[in-house]
């Protein structure tokens, strides 16, 4: 249906909506979760406002599954070894989600304090790590992995999990889970009544502006202190899969590339950098909702940020970067691409169709009268 | 256990089944909340109501740990299976995909208004809702159980070697995969047994107990008559007729018969025996004639190939491998003659087989007699954990069978709880879906060993490059969470089970009535 070289790029753009699809949707409940012991001040409060993600947070979370499905079926190689290389990383990332489900479906089923108070911090931790690590990943990723791989295309990676906390990448960590404070506070600020309301809204005006300097530090850093990679001889964008294939090296600067050939592209940062600002300011004036689409506007910005300044690189190599794995020389074959592409095309609107009558049923506040009406049914 | 690849097996394997201890009841239990809900919005009668709000939120403590246990099987094949990710995920990985856009989606999102929804959404909205949880689950049962067929018979796909992995040539051969559909049914429909056993024996327990009687005998007749169809399916649409198909499916075959050697058509059927691998015989073995040929191959008139054939026909087929495998080396190393490309080409069918052969010598064309020897005796399973699994899952099968055909017959006959014999027999059934789904699963793939993927890829090449360290640590991690968190579920599942449906708090049932001392309010209008 599409030649080969634009199925790649289609994967890209998918892949990148994928995962802009998990930081907007669990990317709110995830910071709920964070908030949770924050602005949560008694037993009631925390229960209003798991409940107010109770019904969605389900289906959020295969936001996170299908992404880490579809990089599995449309970029094998960088599945294999991005999950293998970052391995103690990936198995602390599991774990910590490992309490979502259970924390917030058991949580209210026996009423006895130290019950609730544990599962309270299961559900933090399940919430508040993940960001955390998925940020210090992308940190890793943009200054390179080292690994390499033999003739047979097995990678090895040859660094340790300690290697994976330096500077860059704890700043990215640290400013990844301000984002998805930023989404649940605004979430909050929309769902909820009265005082955590307003505590939302405090944490909103707090974080936003700490987002934004986090961004504008890690962008400062990346440019100036952290190589970009090039690729270096010709490529094939219609070839085979075959990363070998290439020559690529580092180079100063080069993350900034695309920005100067393509000048539109500078709009994902500038949306990046400025739309935490409006969700700072819509919650000023107490436009909750409007701060909500602000947040969630600013996620879309700083990931597509990321994979602009990267393109066509995914996961670059920092012993060998001729090994690293680009869009056009790590993906699945035509037809896998083909059959995926049309199933996406099918199935992705009617998800987000039914998604959002999902969300339009359950529209609306809940405070201390959803919980007293739903005392023995809700979470 | 001391190398990478066994304990990476190990961790795969108790990931898996641990996570097929959650997977069943909800296929099953999903399409039982459908039918209460449906008789719910049929007859009006709030009964059916409370029977799908309780049985919901049973199935909700159940789906948590399903979809806990999800996200491990999800990020298991990367983590410690990288090498089987790049080789074969441009197949493998596309129904996983499809799965989380076809039904994994349908399936999350639903369930959130299935238990959320009830005074939002109208009543058919909401039965629409409950469709959705259902048909979700199945639905992602069957793109798993395509992804999984296809390891055990690889079809539509052929290997590249300039992208050194498998590539997709026909996505139709590998959803229509005879395996795939056999598969599917089978599971599916054990899945839902594991629904209807689940509904009996807790409703027997309240039968037995005399409380809540009406809300009890309605559950235990609609599990008896969706059991009785389950099992049926299970058995009559059992996995063996796929065991026709593909050579590593004809072992697992031979293996679980202990099938030594080929006899004429149609083969008998060992019903019982002691595997003596060393002997390549079986000892004492009790046999029926024709029963064999008859269940694999349906037939009379085809044979049923033994191990010995078997192991000789993959001596053959090692030596050419070994050939495919120095020709891949030289086109790797870019030797690329029209000449090599093509004998390449020729010999690539039994790649799979040299590879077979790297598990004793590093340089697989250098491989001395002994190690062959060695390779051509792990190419078929262990005989005696094949025959003994698979009699317990078909044991517990039967046993089913007469327990749901006995429970079907007495809610027809109106004689629901009049034997209270037969209501601990329900009772103490519990387990036992369970018990034979567990050894299926261990049949299917302990059965498909020394391969990940059947003739193309051996388990041992497929681990990722890791420590042992890091195995160990992950697998220690893993088998503690799980633990506690089994532990915690059978909790609340025990406690809620035991208050039964008095936990909805609508002071109609039991407990509540007991505490309150009312008048006891008549139970359906």
């Amino acid at each position: 249906m599409f030649d080969y070289e634009t199925l790649k790029l289609i994967w890209w753009v998918l892949i990148s909506v994928l995962l802009i699809g998990f930081v907007i949707t669990d990317g709110f409940d995830m910071g709920v979760g964070t908030l949770l012991p924050v602005i949560g001040k008694d037993d009631d409060e925390r229960r209003i406002m798991i409940n107010s993600i109770a019904p969605h947070w389900e289906g959020n979370q295969v936001w996170l599954v299908l992404a880490a499905g579809a990089i599995f079926a449309a970029w094998p190689a960088v599945y294999a070894t991005a999950f293998s290389g970052f391995y103690v990383a990936m198995m602390l990332t599991l774990f910590a989600l490992f309490f979502r489900p259970v924390g917030f479906d058991y949580r209210s089923k026996i009423a006895d304090p130290r019950w609730r108070t544990s599962w309270d911090w299961a559900i933090f931790t399940g919430s508040t790590v993940p960001p955390i690590i998925f940020g210090v990943a992308f940190g890793n990723i943009l200054q390179g992995v080292p690994f390499i791989l033999d003739e047979f295309l097995r990678a090895d990676y040859q660094g340790s999990f300690l290697d994976l906390l330096n500077p860059f990448a704890l700043l990215v960590g640290v400013f990844s889970l301000c984002l998805f404070v930023l989404q649940g506070s605004t979430w909050l600020q929309m769902k909820m009544e009265d005082e955590i309301r307003a505590r939302a809204r405090l944490v909103t005006l707090i974080v936003a502006p700490v987002a934004v300097l986090l961004f504008a530090l890690a962008g400062l850093w990346l440019a100036n202190g952290i190589d970009g990679y090039v690729i270096t001889s010709a490529l094939d964008t219609s070839g085979p899969s075959n990363p070998l294939l290439k020559t690529a090296e580092l180079q100063p600067g080069a993350w900034l590339a695309n920005y100067e050939l393509h000048p539109v592209t500078m709009l994902a940062p500038v949306v990046g950098l400025l739309f935490p600002l409006f969700a700072l300011l819509a919650s000023i004036f107490n436009r909750s909702a409007l701060a909500f689409v602000s947040s969630s506007i600013a996620q879309f910005g700083v990931l597509l940020t990321c994979g602009i300044s990267m393109f066509p690189f995914i996961l670059p190599s920092s012993i060998n970067p001729s090994h690293s794995f680009t869009v056009w020389d790590a993906t699945s074959s035509e037809v896998t691409l083909n059959i995926m592409t049309i199933t996406a095309m099918i199935f992705l609107p009617l998800i987000l169709l039914y998604t959002s009558w999902g969300y339009f049923k359950m529209f609306g506040r809940i405070g201390k009268t959803y919980l007293a009406k739903y005392k023995h049914s809700a979470y | 256990m001391d190398d990478i690849v066994d304990l990476s097996r190990f961790q795969f394997a108790m990931t898996a089944m641990y996570h097929f201890l959650f997977v069943p009841l909800t296929l099953g239990l999903a399409w039982i909340l459908l039918i209460m809900e449906s008789l719910y919005v049929m007859t009006k009668k709030e009964i059916y109501k409370d029977m799908t709000k309780f049985w919901g939120k049973l199935f909700a403590i159940n789906f948590a740990l399903g979809v806990t246990t999800g996200l491990t099987m999800e990020f298991q094949f990367g983590t410690n299976w990288a090498y089987y990710s790049h080789y074969v995920g441009d197949v493998f990985g596309a129904p996983l995909a499809i799965e989380g856009m076809m039904a994994f989606f349908l399936e999350s999102t639903f369930v959130g208004l299935f238990f959320f929804g009830w005074d939002r959404l109208s009543k058919l909205q909401h039965l629409a809702a409950t469709f959705m949880v259902a048909l979700g689950s199945s639905m992602s049962a069957l793109w798993i159980l395509v992804a999984n067929a296809w390891m055990q018979n690889p079809v539509g796909a052929e290997f590249n070697y300039e992208t050194m992995r498998m590539e997709m040539t026909s996505f139709a051969d590998v959803v229509f995969n005879p395996v795939a559909q056999v598969k599917f049914v089978h599971t599916v429909a054990s899945g839902y047994v594991a629904g209807a056993m689940f509904v009996l024996a807790i409703s027997s327990y309240y039968l037995l107990k005399g409380r809540d009687m009406a809300f009890a005998k309605r559950s235990f007749a609609i599990a008896a008559a969706f059991g009785t169809a389950g099992i049926l399916c299970t058995i009559l649409l059992g996995d063996e007729s796929g065991y026709e198909v593909g050579d590593v499916q004809k072992a697992k075959l031979a293996a679980i018969e202990s099938e030594w050697d080929t006899h004429p058509a149609p083969a008998a059927f060992t019903v019982i025996g002691l595997p003596n691998q060393a002997e390549q015989r079986t000892d004492y073995a009790v046999k029926i004639p024709y029963a064999l040929g008859i269940i694999a191959t349906r037939s009379l008139d085809e044979e049923v190939k033994g191990l010995k054939e078997l192991l000789d026909e993959h001596e053959v087929r090692i030596r050419n491998g070994m050939i495919a495998y120095g020709l891949l080396e030289k086109l790797r190393a870019g030797d690329e003659t029209p000449e090599n490309i093509a004998a390449f080409e020729a010999a690539k069918i039994d790649l799979g087989y040299g590879l077979l052969v790297k598990r004793y010598a590093e340089n697989v064309v250098d491989a001395t007699e002994e190690q062959i020897k060695m390779a051509v005796d792990d190419s078929i399973p262990n005989v005696a954990p094949m025959f003994w699994s698979f009699r317990i899952m078909v044991g517990s099968g039967v046993f089913m069978l007469f327990v749901f055909l006995f429970a079907f017959y007495q809610s027809a006959s109106n004689k629901i709880g009049s034997n209270k014999t037969f209501l601990k027999v329900c009772l103490y059934s519990l387990p036992l879906p369970w018990i034979a789904i567990e050894a299926g699963w261990f049949v299917a793939e302990y059965g498909r060993q020394p391969w990940a993927i059947a003739e193309i890829l051996p388990t041992h090449m497929g681990v990722s490059s890791l420590s042992l360290e890091q195995v160990w640590f992950s697998i220690i991690a893993i088998a503690s969470f799980y633990t506690v968190l089994l532990v915690i579920e059978l909790f609340l599942m025990f406690k809620f089970a035991r208050l039964g449906p008095s936990s909805l708090k609508t002071g109609k049932y039991h407990f509540e009535q007991l505490e309150n001392q009312f008048e006891p309010i008549q139970e359906s209008k």
